[in-house]
């Protein structure tokens, strides 16, 4: 009654499977031309492919019909602005709200010319010979105007991945059926994963981690204790 | 047009009418229902709202949040060795397991890896956290139907699993033994056979619910062709794991992943079932049990010997890059997106956790149900809350 497949010996990957990431660029390229703006591949692991915010949905699409990546696996964004309260949770968060840097911002693979970018990956799980091709799509998202196609009419999973990334970043997805607070409550102000938006429980109350960089009696004391945390 | 496909269409559009959560009743066209988020029956603090028209669901609603504490918010601001506390607690029936794919996304970007000994040891207590969790939803499936029975013997036959647990990783819940490189520890002495009589102890577990539950009349009546998902639509919400693999798809990320676990150097296999109801999904989680048994087994005989922490900087530094890494966890896929800038501290972390593309289907499910298949179905599709909400 189980349909069942043995698990094939040895590692699935090698120079073959790679060709295969590229072919996955290839293939997205032919389909979507001008749109593609920026590819990466990563041996052995996956592709990545920043196409135009209007050929979103079209690459999407391709994806899905062209390569049978039939997968949805997530959808989020990216803010690229480094954060203007200071990297780690010991650092002072008192007075005025810091202004955020002015960009162009450091990106990732496949670059980038915005702050915010999309990001969604799809896999085909259904070839076990290439098994785990997979495409990362992402598009930037201009400041001035914050939306983007929604993918919900190709993926029904794409509707709560793109609630929780719309009130997260506040990003818009045009012709999502019900945009609407997923984690948060519905009056809730702001968007919590932008770099802009502080850790409110650090504003609070001090992270309390702090008073362990105190230096002992015996010890000269020192700037700063980060390295005492991070050692293994 | 396909059937589903049309049903897909209902479904965005019933979404589109009902853009707000409506808790009152609305006595005229049918009588809306809230469980939870403090019913006994919706294992922990999730809401559904149901309309129902007569004992039939009309349209169903999933709220969650309840629970919901920004760990993406939180990675932010630890560093990349705090991390694995937080993550332990995504899904914490599994604990161990959340922390595997975040260690190898670092690694990766790190162009680190894990001496032998340590894969081997990472991937019997990633099967082993497999087994703590899915032996309690088979003895919890049971409650959800009358039955308090199985309830008694998975927490009784859990608790030797958690024993072994703890006593490598000093946690029950929550062991935060995953290393950048490595484990923290090697395994204590005779615990290898101490975890083989655990295993049979498993096996033979296993086999009592499956003499209880699984060939009881009503268990089989109340699960068979109900809440049946079709492969194309799993697929298209993103559902994983013993939820996929229950509509036919064979995927499991242990066999076809890019990932650095020792899964492929035992002899296993996957299960799936053609059917896609209740049944076929709790079906199929009795059998991965089972064969996570083996592989643990297999394991233990196998363990190569050398260190078990691979040569790490003191002060980790991940290089500037993106990585995915998924695997298959308890629940489904978990995966973590990655990006650093070489920081100390990771630049983003997007959580992919199973429960939440898996509990995303519910509304779709429920539609047209009855409302004690409402209980049965959540049970089925088997979620953890923390894993939902993050």
């Amino acid at each position: 009654m189980a349909d069942t497949t043995e698990v094939p010996a040895g590692e699935a990957g090698g120079t073959q499977l790679d060709e295969a990431r590229q072919g996955v660029v290839d293939t997205l390229t032919d389909a979507l031309g001008d749109a593609v703006l920026g590819s990466h591949v990563q041996p052995g692991h996956g592709s990545w492919l920043r196409v135009d915010r209007s050929a979103w949905t079209a690459a999407a699409e391709a994806a899905k019909y062209q390569l049978g990546c039939t997968f949805f696996e997530f959808l989020s964004a990216i803010d690229w602005a480094p954060s203007p309260w200071g990297r780690y949770e010991d650092a002072a968060l008192e007075g005025a709200a810091p202004s955020l840097p002015e960009g162009p911002f450091e990106t990732g693979y496949a670059g980038g010319d915005t702050r915010f970018q999309v990001v969604c990956r799809l896999a085909n799980v259904r070839r076990h010979e290439e098994a785990h091709l997979n495409v990362v799509l992402k598009a930037d998202v201009p400041d001035d105007d914050l939306r983007i196609a929604s993918l919900v009419p190709l993926f029904s999973g794409a509707s709560w991945h793109e609630r929780e990334c719309w009130e997260m970043f506040g990003i818009t997805f045009e012709g999502h059926p019900g945009l609407r607070h997923i984690y948060l409550p519905s009056g809730f102000e702001g968007n919590p994963l932008r770099k802009d938006f502080p850790l409110l429980a650090r504003l609070v109350k001090p992270w309390p981690g702090i008073v362990d960089v105190e230096p002992m009696p015996d010890e000269p004391p020192s700037g700063d204790g980060r390295t005492e945390e991070v050692a293994e | 047009m396909t059937v589903t496909e049309r049903q897909q269409l209902a479904y965005v559009d019933a979404q589109a009418a009902e853009g707000r959560v409506n808790v009152e009743l609305e006595t005229d066209e049918g009588m809306v229902i809230n469980l939870g988020p403090q019913h006994p029956a919706t294992h922990g603090t999730l809401r559904i709202t149901a309309k129902l028209d007569g004992e039939q669901v009309v349209w169903a609603d999933v709220v969650p949040g309840y629970m919901h504490r920004g760990y993406e918010k939180l990675t932010e601001v630890r560093t990349y060795p705090q991390i694995t506390t937080l993550v332990n607690r995504i899904d914490w029936l599994g604990s161990f397991a959340n922390e595997v794919p975040f260690i190898l996304a670092a690694e990766r970007l790190m162009e680190i890896e894990a001496p032998p000994r340590a894969r081997h040891i990472r991937t019997i207590l990633f099967e082993m956290a497999r087994i703590a969790n899915i032996v309690l939803f088979l003895g919890d499936l049971g409650v959800q139907l009358g039955a308090v029975t199985p309830a008694f013997y998975a927490f009784r036959d859990r608790e030797h699993v958690l024993d072994q647990i703890e006593a490598v990783t000093g946690g029950r819940f929550h062991p935060n033994f995953d290393r950048i490189g490595g484990l923290r520890d090697d395994l204590p002495k005779g615990w290898v056979a101490d975890t083989k009589a655990v295993m049979a102890r498993i096996r033979d577990f296993c086999d009592e619910v499956e003499a209880l539950l699984f060939g009881n009349e009503i268990f089989q009546a109340r699960t068979r062709g109900v809440g049946v998902i079709p492969p194309e639509v799993a697929l298209s919400y993103g559902l994983t794991g013993a939820n996929l693999r229950a509509t036919g798809v064979d995927w499991d990320l242990r066999r076809d992943g890019d990932v650095g676990l020792a899964h492929r150097e035992v002899d296993w296999r996957v299960w799936t079932h053609p059917d896609g109801d209740s049944f076929a999904r709790c079906w199929v989680r009795l059998q991965e049990t089972r064969e996570a048994t083996g592989i643990v087994d297999q394991l233990c005989d196998g363990l190569p010997g050398g260190p078990i922490m691979a040569k790490v900087p003191r002060i980790i530094k991940v290089p500037a890059g993106e990585a995915y890494v998924a695997t298959e966890n308890p629940l489904g896929v978990t995966g973590y997106y990655l990006v650093s800038k070489g920081d100390l501290g990771p630049f983003r972390v997007k959580i992919r956790s199973a429960s939440f593309s898996n509990v995303s289907i519910v509304p779709w499910l429920l539609r047209g149900v009855y409302v004690p298949d409402i209980i049965t179905i959540l049970a089925s599709l088997y979620f953890i809350l923390g894993d939902i909400d993050r």
